[in-house]
């Protein structure tokens, strides 16, 4: 029989957890998978065909022409001196990296199903690693956004650069922190009700209507009445958007303190969200 | 022998499931658990839980998959686990490859774990094969530089040298599994927990993986826990096997006596069986079965044979074919999985008479087993019915009989009068020509 003997273990594998443990240290020791999961993804991405990448190029550029012709052609919404295509091109290029993290990290559990049943790793890698990749998609839609700027700046209806815009990278990050919070917890209420996932598409549909994407955000409080125009106006979202267009435009507005405000909510957001992810990570796997 | 320390502790490990249909009543149930979590009861669901015995219904929806699991690993050691399907193997292993995690007890260790429960984890088929080493073995805990450091070795174990810069998707299946394989095979943590992976390659490459495996265990002092359905792996790479049945350790010790437990557990040899109405018999509207039945010489149903006896299988079954000509079917399965043989009713030299008309009926068609022909052992049967040309299987029943073949060397046997271990699955009476020609002829 074994004597006693004082054991020191490495871990230990119990039913019980602390639900703000958010294991960041072991997020850390990860830190290199996080790594290849971006390079798989820009890997695969390159490696598609031609219309895969290309896609990120017309998505927003149709969409943009779109919006102008309706809400600036037939709806008549005025975008100041700034042209009405560069306008909505602003708004959808930094949505679009939201709604990209938030779309594709909400469907975190069920689409790794497969690797998630076979081997341990911080599952949460699996979300942040979308939210890193999507910077390259975001990268060449701002790309394309920076040409037409050029274009519209050299005709005089570009407005001018805010010195605000050495924040875009906070703005960036919020954007990202945002739809990968939302999309963490999402992606844990759906291994339970199933039928979310209907929900989510449509969701960021009517998300995007109220987030100032196409519209400044002044606009909504001249033409709707208060007890409507707070879901603009209160909205993080239309908040970082406006800001983001007063940066490369010097038109709308930019509130600093909402700006810090938003980030702090995003960061609650964010670490809301892995508390329930890691939650729902002990024992998904049980119940797909 | 030194008694090393102990690496992995598993105590009172117990996981329980749901079953049936998720999705109804989950709200209710999770309200009901939380509203007796915040009145500090104990949650309601998990004492009406039974032992779970996939053939027999519970009474509740909750069942232990496994269920107080206690055992230690010493560094270095190799663990077998084994168990017949259902009887808790990968819910323990899923657990301590913290996939999942246990509803009861708790697991403590002094090493990383490392799992292989199936190979080419994360493999991705548009990436090349280096980067998917790099990829799988991230995925698999190492970090860049540990694999950085063991790529080359980890190339040649694969024997992909060649196609190291090609996409995975122009693998071939062999090359993606030696491949993953050997990506885990050189795996840094103390314990590894291995699943079946040796079911898969070539003969070459299977001898390498159970050297490789060797290696690691005694060369390189790392730990393995190894689940698997093949005794022979198992007899080669262990010498303490843990047998696992309907969710609790059953046996723990010496390799060769779990082998024995494992080979010995549950195959309640079972003679006859039979359903009482066509319509919930198994088959379709050309053939169901009806029953199944392992009989001596006198008739009577009988589940132990000697090596001399005959031993006769009857098939009855509702033959509606108008069509085609039915024929029973019975595969013989050994105890270590091996399928000896198939055999069909139109070997019958009269079959045709009987199937020509197509008209229906219910057919009894007995099989004779010779005597001097199996070996001792327990052997299971597959009933089966179903019509050739075209190929068409109406009702296949697996492990449906079973029955026990015991040689008593009395000596007018196969074996004659030797009573040590005989060896081969089968054993023939054969025929033989002697021929002896005098060493002094002149």
């Amino acid at each position: 029989m074994d004597k006693p003997q004082k054991h020191t273990w490495l871990f230990e594998i119990s039913p019980k957890s602390n639900l703000l443990d958010f294991k960041f240290k072991e997020i850390w020791q990860y830190r290199d998978l996080l790594m290849l999961f971006v390079r798989r993804d820009v890997v695969t991405l390159y490696k598609q065909t031609v219309l895969g990448p290309l896609w990120y190029l017309i998505q927003p550029l149709l969409t943009s022409v779109i919006f102008t012709l309706v809400f600036n052609g037939i709806a008549d919404i005025n975008t100041g001196t700034v042209n009405a295509f560069l306008f909505n091109l602003a708004g959808i290029t930094i949505w679009n990296y939201f709604s990209e993290c938030l779309k594709a990290t909400s469907d975190t559990f069920k689409k790794n199903e497969n690797i998630f049943g076979k081997v341990y790793f911080p599952r949460v890698i699996m979300p942040l690693s979308i939210t890193v990749s999507n910077l390259l998609k975001f990268g060449i839609q701002v790309l394309i956004f920076i040409a037409f700027y050029i274009f519209f700046a050299i005709e005089g209806s570009a407005g001018s650069i805010s010195p605000y815009l050495a924040l875009l990278p906070l703005i960036v990050f919020i954007m990202g922190m945002l739809g990968l919070g939302l999309g963490m917890i999402i992606s844990s209420m759906v291994t339970k009700y199933r039928d979310l996932t209907f929900l989510v598409q449509f969701g960021i549909q009517l998300l995007m209507y109220v987030s100032a994407v196409m519209y400044p955000l002044a606009i909504v409080s001249q033409k709707l009445p208060s007890y409507v125009s707070w879901i603009v106006e209160y909205n993080p979202l239309a908040r970082v958007i406006e800001s983001f267009r007063y940066m490369v435009f010097q038109e709308g507005e930019l509130d600093l303190g909402f700006i810090f405000l938003t980030l702090g909510i995003s960061i609650i957001v964010f670490l809301f969200g892995l508390i329930i992810f890691n939650k729902t990570e002990r024992n998904f796997i049980d119940t797909v | 022998m030194q008694e090393k320390e102990v690496i992995l502790r598993v105590e009172n490990l117990s996981k329980q499931y749901r079953l049936g249909v998720i999705g109804t009543g989950t709200i209710s149930h999770d309200l009901n658990r939380w509203w007796h979590k915040i009145r500090g009861k104990e949650d309601p669901y998990t004492r009406i839980g039974e032992r779970n015995k996939r053939n027999t219904v519970g009474k509740s929806n909750y069942v232990w998959a496994i269920k107080d699991v206690s055992f230690d690993v010493r560094r270095g050691e190799v663990l077998g686990i084994i168990g017949k399907n259902g009887a808790g193997k990968s819910t323990l292993l899923k657990i301590l490859s913290k996939v999942t995690m246990p509803t009861q007890g708790i697991i403590r260790s002094k090493g990383r774990i490392a799992s292989l429960l199936e190979v080419g984890t994360g493999f991705h088929p548009e990436l090349t094969g280096k980067e998917n080493i790099f990829l799988n073995g991230a995925i698999l805990g190492m970090t860049k530089a540990e694999i950085k450091s063991k790529f080359d070795e980890i190339v040649e174990f694969a024997g992909v040298q060649r196609y190291v810069d090609t996409p995975v998707k122009r693998y071939s299946s062999g090359m993606k599994v030696r491949l993953a394989f050997a990506v885990a095979a050189h795996l840094e943590p103390e314990i590894l927990v291995v699943d079946e992976v040796l079911a898969v390659g070539d003969a070459e490459f299977q001898k390498k993986a159970i050297g490789k495996m060797q290696d690691i265990a005694k060369g390189e002092g790392r730990t393995v826990l190894f689940v698997s359905h093949d005794m022979d792996a198992i007899q080669k790479l262990t010498q303490r096997t843990v047998v696992l049945a309907d969710g609790e350790v059953i046996f723990d010790g010496d390799t060769d006596k779990a082998i024995q437990e494992y080979l010995n557990q549950g195959l309640d040899t079972k003679p006859y069986h039979e359903w009482e109405r066509m319509e919930i018999a198994p088959g379709n509207d050309f053939g169901r079965l009806k029953s199944a039945a392992i009989r001596n010489e006198k008739g009577e149903l009988c589940n132990r044979f000697s090596v001399r006896d005959d031993i006769f299988i009857d098939v009855e079954y509702w033959d509606l074919n108008t069509e085609y000509h039915n024929t029973a079917i019975i595969h013989v399965v050994n105890e270590r999985g091996q399928r000896l043989f198939a055999s069909n009713e139109f070997n019958a030299p009269d079959w045709l008479e009987y199937h020509d008309k197509k008209n229906k009926g219910i057919v009894t068609a007995t099989c004779t087993i010779p005597r001097h022909f199996l070996a001792e052992g327990q052997f299971s049967l597959l009933v089966a019915v179903g019509n050739y040309n075209p190929e068409i299987i109406h009702a296949v029943e697996d492990n449906l009989l079973s029955f026990e073949v015991f040689d008593d060397t009395t000596g007018d046997g196969v074996r004659g009068p030797y009573a040590g271990k005989w060896p081969g699955i089968l054993r023939p009476m054969l025929s033989w020509k002697i021929k002896k020609e005098p060493l002094d002829k002149n």
